[in-house]
């Protein structure tokens, strides 16, 4: 099943149950989604419940949340979430926050919905990875799919959760095709929202990463191996709430920790893992921790460079050799 | 119509035309413009939307028919339809006029007692106070049942207030404390009442429109695909003078438009956003205008004047809950404070300011009411009388109610706090009894 596929049968299999859920955005309608996540929605669910909006992200932002003031459940799409800072203030200010400043009164069960991140060759303004910006801000929950089973699983979760959730998906990633389990096919299909799943198990190192870098980061552990280095592979799974609990056993496991991220590094979700990790399992740890993310420069266009500006599998297995001190040579971008 | 296209904005060229004894208002013109009547009716604009669908049938014949009238018809209109048809040729009873009158005393003293509070320290933070436009809030909303809902920006206590939240929440709110209406979460700028469908005051300048404009768009949803058939709820949305030159106002005008939903727009033009000249900000400074460029009804109405507004305001709401769209409505008023108590004020003219507070809403309608012996100046003593012991009492639960306590402080960031994390044992930390007893892992 392609990553496509399952958050198309997610959005589908919730429609369906739940009258209340409706989709709105740029395209998702007669146009099928600008990448085909809302195929065949519009002529199941009418023009009521896949609603084409104008070229508005503030203004269909807000009216989704204010939709959901009244209790109905809006899926957002951004085209892209480059395109959420325009609507920014929504998301923060009338979605996150709302619950809390009326004391519980209004909870907001809306989901924002798009792809994230770098793509490929489409310059700065288009390839920026949103998901520490967001994970920073109390009141919202951010997920980022890798596989089909974490896209079906967490964006089944996502809508039918009664706060406001960022579903941080990846344009790469949608037309991936992952095995996935009968259970997961099953409409009653759920992923816990909070919870990090351990893609590889191993001894020898923790790396943790979100959304495409997990499969990054699984090529590396594979690289490692035949090495003789036991990676441990976290995926992550859900930004905010970051699940601490699975990401420090790890550590306390394999003494060593190398965070991946497409996003900046300063102030980002690897930074964020770093911080817990020295706070709660300094003790445990035989290695600095290693922090891979992208460069700290807005994305280049040119092919060569932009693939030095994100990271790289022979980054991850460079920084797991140092973590676990081999010797290797010195990385240009790592 | 011919009078609204041609309108010339060079009346507007002066910085100031305001000043003298002439009122701002445009009542010598048409103030209403129908945009159905001057919509062109082309059909290649829709041509190439082969399988055009909402209500494109029922658009189409609207636009073929162009004689249809509005709903709203000009304030001037009404008022004089109204005067010749009633026999009494009042335009309120002495019921209505009496809940209109004591809404707005409760508006003014209860501002008026907010600033009495601030300078002693009671409140904190940024307060805007809603002086001198009480005949707004009271004339739109005092008209709405309490499933309709209203949005509000900063300066939202008094529309709180006409609401029906008691004034006791609202000044316990104000006061930081846990008997608030949002239990002193939310504060001055940030009111919220699930119960009487107020649902927020919003600190940013749009930021409301568009939240309004889903509320609206939720009434619509609930009728059409929830079947609830009798779900008539109008939105109203409450905005100034400052917000209408911002993007999301005119994105919301479209889709609100465009979706024929069931709000009405209701600008607060009191002329100043803090120190900004609407005059000075504004191209052209005639709001009421920029609704027929979208579509809907574009009406101008002065604000200073309850009864004048609770006539436009009948005719918007009605055409909202009628399913026929959406409203501009264009008040003119006046702040008669500052933009907050922080503001020192100074760029106002006194003469400007003089010119409006000898237009008060409040003594203009008690005026109205004795004259046409509407009310006795005892019934409308009394009223104020019992309104300051409502506005006292208020302050006196406010100062006896509680602070909030420390374990309030991580409540109600999310609905399902199951969004703390889940702990190693498989449980929610927020299961743990401890867990609002301390800064607790996020």
């Amino acid at each position: 099943m392609t990553v496509r596929d399952a958050l198309n049968s997610a959005l589908d299999e919730e429609m369906s149950a739940d009258p209340k859920v409706f989709l709105m955005g740029e395209e998702v309608g007669e146009y099928q989604g600008a990448y085909k996540i809302s195929k065949g929605l519009l002529d199941k669910y009418g023009p009521e419940r896949v609603l084409d909006t104008p070229i508005t992200e503030a203004g269909f932002t807000g009216i989704g949340v204010g939709a959901a003031y009244h209790g109905l459940k809006p899926v957002i799409e951004f085209m892209t979430f480059n395109f959420s800072m325009q609507a920014i203030d929504h998301i923060i200010n009338s979605a996150a926050k709302s619950n809390y400043m009326s004391a519980g009164q209004m909870s907001v069960p809306i989901v924002f919905r798009g792809p994230n991140g770098a793509a490929a060759g489409v310059g700065a303004q288009h390839s920026h990875c949103y998901a520490s910006w967001y994970a920073s801000c109390p009141g919202l929950k951010v997920l980022a799919p890798y596989s089909s089973e974490d896209a079906r699983g967490l964006l089944k979760a996502a809508i039918r959760d009664p706060d406001p959730v960022v579903f941080l998906e990846n344009e790469l990633l949608y037309g991936e095709t992952f095995p996935v389990s009968a259970e997961v096919l099953d409409s009653s299909f759920c992923v816990p929202i909070g919870k990090a799943k351990i893609e590889r198990e191993g001894k020898d190192v923790t790396i943790t990463a979100f959304s495409k870098m997990v499969g990054y980061a699984l090529k590396a552990a594979e690289i490692l191996a035949k090495e003789g280095i036991s990676a441990e592979v976290i995926n992550l799974r859900s930004i905010r709430p970051l699940d601490r609990d699975t990401i420090n056993a790890s550590v306390r496991k394999t003494n060593r920790l190398v965070t991946v991220e497409e996003g900046f590094p300063q102030h980002g979700v690897g930074a964020e893992i770093c911080a817990s990790v020295v706070e709660e399992s300094f003790g445990y740890l035989d290695a600095p921790v290693e922090r891979i993310a992208g460069a700290d420069v807005p994305m280049p266009y040119a092919a060569n460079l932009e693939r030095l500006a994100v990271p790289q599998v022979e980054d991850i297995v460079r920084a797991a050799k140092r973590a676990c001190y081999r010797s290797v040579p010195m990385a240009a971008a790592a | 119509m011919a009078s609204a296209s041609s309108f010339s904005a060079t009346k507007f060229a002066q910085p100031l035309p305001l000043n003298g004894t002439t009122s701002r208002s445009h009542d010598k013109h048409q103030s209403f413009f129908d945009p159905l009547r001057t919509t062109p009716s082309s059909s290649s604009f829709l041509g190439s939307t082969r399988k055009l669908r909402l209500s494109s049938a029922s658009k189409l014949k609207l636009l073929a028919n162009p004689n249809r009238r509005s709903a709203v018809v000009a304030v001037s209109d009404v008022v004089k339809e109204k005067k010749a048809k009633s026999t009494t040729n009042l335009l309120i009873t002495k019921e209505e006029g009496l809940v209109v009158y004591e809404d707005m005393i409760l508006g003014r003293a209860f501002e008026d007692m907010c600033a009495q509070m601030y300078y002693r320290g009671k409140m904190f933070g940024f307060v805007h106070l809603y002086n001198g436009q009480e005949a707004v809030s009271t004339g739109f909303i005092k008209l709405l049942k309490r499933e309709d809902s209203v949005v509000s920006t900063y300066r939202d206590h008094v529309h709180a207030l006409s609401k029906g939240v008691p004034a006791r929440a609202v000044m316990s709110e104000l006061f930081g404390k846990t008997t608030g209406c949002c239990r002193g979460q939310g504060g001055s700028m940030h009111m919220f009442s699930k119960e009487h469908n107020l649902i927020g005051g919003f600190a940013f300048i749009g930021e409301g429109i568009p939240v309004a404009t889903g509320a609206a768009f939720s009434s619509k949803y609930r009728r059409e695909v929830l079947k609830e058939v009798d779900c008539d709820h109008v939105t109203l949305a409450f905005f100034g003078d400052g917000t209408c030159n911002n993007g999301q106002f005119f994105e919301c005008l479209n889709m609100a438009a465009l979706w024929k939903l069931p709000i009405v727009f209701v600008v607060e033009n009191n002329l100043w956003a803090i120190g900004m000249s609407h005059m000075r900000a504004t191209s052209d400074p005639e709001i009421w205008k920029k609704g027929p460029a979208f579509g809907m009804p574009g009406v101008h109405v002065d604000g200073m004047d309850v009864l004048k507004v609770r006539e436009v305001a009948k005719e918007a709401i009605g055409r909202a809950r009628r399913g026929e769209g959406p409203t501009l409505v264009e008040c003119e008023t006046y702040r008669f404070r500052g933009h907050s108590l922080a503001d020192p004020d100074e760029l106002r003219d006194p003469a400007e300011k003089a010119h409006y507070a000898a237009r008060d809403p409040i003594t203009a309608l008690k005026k109205y009411m004795i004259e046409n012996s509407l009310a006795s100046e005892a019934e409308l003593k009394a009223i104020e009388k019992k309104i300051d012991e409502v506005v006292e009492d208020a302050v006196e639960f406010a100062d006896e109610s509680p602070h909030p306590s420390r374990s309030q402080l991580l409540e109600n960031v999310f609905a399902d706090p199951k969004g703390f994390g889940i702990g190693p044992d498989g449980r929610y930390r927020c299961e743990d009894p401890k867990f609002t007893q301390g800064t607790a892992h996020v």
